[in-house]
């Protein structure tokens, strides 16, 4: 039911452009993903929009450089402003020509990005040599 | 009679004719009598109530000495939750808003991708903490989907039972939380009162108040307990009951109407631009609706309807929820009448666990029963993104499957993420004693938007 568009990163801008004035109203979701060592290029962006006129879903997805360098479509959808900022604090994703691109959930001060498949989940490690003795 | 009169008129009794405080001492209710009927009708409806201009005006030569910033938050009852918002004051017009959130980020997506698509729902369930049903219900349909099954007819209804029973309690929640903002203390007991005869089910069926862990990819965890009819049969009398005191305390009231009508208002337009979804697009004039346009677990078979304001303020928000709740009490009591018979989970013994009982007679049992608990189920590769209305709106599910037994990739849409976005637009430009009654009636949950 979803349809499934895949768009260079140079078309990107224009193709959501079209989108935009071929009545889809809404962009209601946009994230990313991390195909580390499993695919090249490393990330993934996907983008959902939905069409309440039409009731139509199209879902796109944009394969990033290295540069990991992104057009923000803030300017055509504003609802898009929140989801780059938390692909750009989870992923470190780079949206141009965003109008406040800072992170969103972490702290401010965070040093690296969680939801990338190289960073650790964080788990501390159980020593069971120094455990008590149990007689 | 009239000598009568005459006797009590010459004792005066009321003092009428004293010269020291004659005029108080006698009735005025002629006197307001009278003046109704001088008054134009326009005034008369403002004076009761039943009109409400928007007579707030802003003076826009305030010099700059008189902007600050204000903190709102994190810690403050009236934000539900840990939402802090970042206010710029001219006097007392707010002016700009900075949401900051991230109070409540624990990195869930992150522990989704740790956990096993049996193991799924546990965390979900927790992110929108009001309506979690639904967060399970959008996983497991996900999951579902990429493994190509279909539940069986007694696991939709029982999922589209405790979904709008959800539904229920958690407007009640957004009624009693939006009445305690605006300072109706006592919605805040009502509707806190009537949503614990629903939890009070969910305790029940499922064991837990909250964080259910109902719904699971497969089916349900268990079968509806002995004799639910009667508990359901009760919410059927009580609820619609107690909404009619909510109407006789609220809809009429003067001040309840002064301090929403004409405030925070949202058009379709900026409905669309900030994909606001659910109940706020809906009191916009937009009939947009997942369960009549996208319908999921074969919520197409009931009959309600779709309650459409046109106002987009605060009024229209909180109205809208209020007949919700007596649309999905409709929906309640058919999923009730056509309850079906069967099984309550799929008979796919790689998928869900066999019951309890067999472990003990049979082997194969014995194996699946250990393989689910401990490395899962294994989902074939692929994406999907699958959608159910929550009570705020849309609540996505994005999985990337690799093939293994714990999804690659989970992302949930929270429709409370995206509607906060639109707090500076429905903010900006109005008194600050607005502020809060646009954030409640957005009704945002503060676990959905961090996650």
């Amino acid at each position: 039911m979803i349809e499934n568009l895949h768009v260079t990163i140079e078309d990107y801008f224009q193709k959501v452009e079209e989108l935009k004035n071929d009545g889809y109203e809404m962009m209601v979701d946009l994230t990313a993903i991390d195909w580390f060592r499993k695919k090249d290029p490393r990330f993934e962006v996907v983008v959902n929009f939905l069409s309440v006129s039409k009731n139509k879903r199209i879902s796109i997805k944009v394969k990033l450089n290295d540069d990991l360098r992104i057009p923000s479509i803030t300017s055509l959808y504003p609802s898009a402003n929140f989801y780059e900022r938390e692909v750009f604090d989870m992923f470190g994703i780079n949206f141009e020509n965003h109008p406040d691109l800072t992170r969103i959930l972490m702290p401010d001060d965070w040093v690296g990005y969680p939801l990338r498949k190289d960073y650790g989940t964080g788990r501390i490690p159980v020593q069971f040599k120094n455990a008590p003795k149990v007689d | 009679m009239e000598e009568n009169n005459d006797t009590i008129k010459d004792i005066d009794l009321w003092a009428t004719n004293s010269e020291e405080g004659g005029w108080n001492i006698s009735s005025t209710d002629e006197g307001s009598q009278k003046m109704l009927e001088q008054e134009d009708e326009v005034t008369t409806k403002i004076q009761m109530g039943s009109e409400v201009i928007d007579d707030y005006f802003i003076e826009d030569d305030i010099s700059d000495d008189e902007r600050m910033i204000l903190n709102m938050g994190p810690q403050h009852p009236s934000t539900h939750g840990v939402l802090r918002l970042q206010v710029e004051l001219e006097g007392e017009v707010v002016r700009r808003v900075q949401p900051v959130i991230g109070y409540l980020h624990t990195g869930m997506e992150k522990t989704g991708e740790e956990l096993n698509y049996f193991q799924g729902p546990t965390n979900t369930t927790r992110m929108d903490y009001l309506s979690p049903f639904f967060n399970e219900l959008v996983f497991s349909l996900a999951t579902e989907k990429l493994l190509g099954i279909e539940v069986p007819d007694r696991a939709s209804t029982i999922r589209i039972l405790m979904t709008e029973l959800n539904r229920i309690s958690s407007h009640l929640v957004a009624l009693a939380t939006g009445g305690m903002d605006i300072g109706a203390l006592s919605m805040m007991i009502f509707g806190f009162r009537e949503r614990e005869l629903i939890l009070d089910f969910f305790e029940k069926t499922t064991g837990l108040r909250m964080n259910h862990n109902f719904i699971r990819p497969g089916g349900v965890a268990a079968d509806l307990p002995d004799n639910w009819q009667k508990d359901i049969e009760e919410i059927l009398k009580v609820i619609p009951k107690k909404l009619k005191d909510y109407d006789e305390m609220l809809l009429d009231n003067p001040i309840w109407q002064g301090r929403l009508k004409n405030v925070g208002i949202l058009t379709t337009e900026e409905c669309f631009a900030y994909g606001i979804t659910g109940p706020s697009l809906r009191a916009s004039g937009y009939a947009w609706d997942l369960r009549k346009m996208q319908p999921y677990s074969g919520i197409d078979k009931y009959e309600f309807d779709i309650p459409v304001f046109e106002e987009g303020d605060v009024f229209a928000r909180w109205r809208i929820k209020v007949l919700e709740i007596f649309e999905s009490l409709k929906i309640v009591e058919q999923a009730m009448g056509n309850m079906p018979k069967g099984p309550y989970k799929i008979q796919d013994k790689k998928i869900t666990p066999p019951p309890r009982k067999r472990l003990d007679e049979s082997m194969e049992a014995l194996i699946h029963h250990f393989k689910i608990y401990t490395e899962g189920f294994k989902v074939p590769e692929g994406e999907v993104y699958t959608t159910v209305e929550s009570p705020r709106g849309e609540l996505g599910c994005f999985i990337v499957s690799d093939g293994s037994s714990k999804p690659y990739r989970m992302h949930v849409r929270g429709p409370s993420f995206c509607n906060l976005q639109a707090l500076p637009v429905v903010m900006s430009d109005s008194p600050i004693a607005d502020a809060v009654a646009a954030i409640a009636s957005l009704d945002p949950v503060l676990g959905d938007v961090d996650r």
